[in-house]
């Protein structure tokens, strides 16, 4: 829900939820209200509202999700010493406990907001607000989300962002899609990490990872990369140039982008049961200060 | 500046805080509504949506205590995985880690059910 603005009644769902809306009494007396929500709508909410913002400061969100370990930080540090001295980047690490992650990123001379969940295994959108007010995005092109290490429920939250990346490692095995379906079925591009283990982990076929990833009716591109070893990378690289000039010609159209997080079926189904669009046309800006890292 | 900081009241289990998050929209509705109570409450939660059903009720008991919804029911409605082929237009009803066309197989489809994360419908007493 907005905190700010109070703006979770909309003038198209206004209807539903003020009394004498899709109101019916029951028999014995009590009121029945439709709603058609969604169950995260409070999360989507401050969700569209960190997009925008990020919107009118040009800057393109990047989620990264994959198991712990996987290679998520590793990734960047090698992204950031590629493409440091083009882009401007800064980072938001989540995790449960500890600042290594936001000092291996501040070591590369990169701002970087550490999350500690506690015991959250996700981000969710009201933490990358809290920490958006903690970075400067004047001037950046690429802020990257680094989300808590966990294949499952990373996948439900949208925080704002434009693109989802996923991440598998070669440890990992080849059938992780097959398995995680809801997190694989996220992913705007999938990363297989650590391929310089494929010659002794030869148990990991990649075409049988992309082939269970085709299988969950995605046509996110695979790529794969050894980050240490620096092979691959450049697919990797030429990806985030493409996905960033991409956002600003969206942007220059007015236009925006949501990752493939939000539900089909449920919108689908709320259409089908006459539920109205979200409206968006209030306003979600309210004045950001931002202190510099 | 603090760089560093643990957001409070969220726990482990990501049903817990989707039920709490439920929770406040319901609590908003029942206001706008003045309702004194809230007797059934009824999500539509596919096996696509990350939420496991069985989790979702087990933390509801404890996310509702104390709020306007204490004691209602939580009715949780499942829908079947359905894909839509966007090569050869049949409809099929599938699992969730093979969303293939049931007819020809392709992987070129659109959910059409499965991945919903609804709250459907309340009921007040007022």
């Amino acid at each position: 829900m907005c905190d700010t603005c109070g703006c979770n009644i909309t003038p198209g769902n206004k209807h539903l939820v003020q009394a004498g809306g899709k109101l019916a009494r029951t028999q014995d007396g009590k009121a029945a209200v439709t709603v058609l929500k969604n169950l995260l709508s409070e999360n989507d909410h401050q969700a569209a509202h960190n997009r925008e913002h990020l919107d009118q400061k040009g800057v393109l969100a990047i989620n990264l999700m994959s198991s712990p370990g996987a290679g998520k930080t590793t990734l960047l540090e090698a992204t950031i010493d590629a493409l440091g001295g083009d882009y401007k980047f800064a980072v938001i690490e989540g995790d449960l406990e500890t600042e290594n992650d936001a000092e291996r990123i501040r070591a590369r001379g990169i701002p970087a907001v550490q999350i500690t969940t506690g015991n959250a295994c996700h981000l969710d959108a009201h933490m990358v607000h809290q920490a958006l007010h903690q970075l400067s995005l004047d001037g950046l092109d690429i802020l990257f989300i680094e989300n808590v290490g966990n294949l499952v429920c990373p996948a439900s939250f949208d925080l704002g962002q434009h693109r989802n990346v996923t991440l598998l490692s070669i440890p990992e095995g080849d059938d992780k899609p097959a398995k995680y379906p809801v997190m694989f079925r996220a992913a705007n591009v999938l990363v297989l990490t650590k391929t310089d283990l494929l010659p002794v982990l030869d148990d990991f076929d990649p075409d049988k990872a992309e082939r269970h990833l085709r299988e969950l009716a995605s046509e996110a591109p695979v790529l794969q990369v050894s980050a240490r070893k620096d092979q691959g990378l450049d697919g990797w690289l030429d990806w985030l140039r493409a996905e960033r000039d991409a956002h600003r010609h969206r942007l220059a159209q007015g236009e925006t982008l949501r990752p493939a997080i939000q539900p089909d079926g449920g919108r689908l189904h709320a259409l089908k049961n006459e539920s109205p669009p979200h409206s968006h046309d209030h306003e979600h800006g309210h004045h950001h200060g931002h202190e510099d890292v | 500046m603090i760089r560093r900081w643990r957001p409070s009241g969220r726990t482990g289990m990501h049903e817990l805080s989707v039920c709490q998050g439920v929770l406040r929209q319901v609590a908003v509705i029942a206001s706008e509504h003045q309702a004194s109570g809230v007797e059934s409450i009824t999500v539509r939660v596919g096996p696509l949506s990350g939420i496991e059903p069985g989790l979702l009720a087990q933390a509801f008991p404890l996310a509702s205590a104390g709020t306007v919804a204490e004691r209602a029911t939580l009715i949780i409605e499942s829908l079947p995985v359905r894909v839509r082929c966007k090569s050869c237009g049949a409809e099929s009803e599938t699992t969730p880690n093979r969303l293939l066309c049931g007819q020809c197989g392709d992987f070129h489809t659109q959910l059409l059910s499965g991945d919903e994360m609804l709250l459907a419908s309340m009921e007040l007493t007022t």
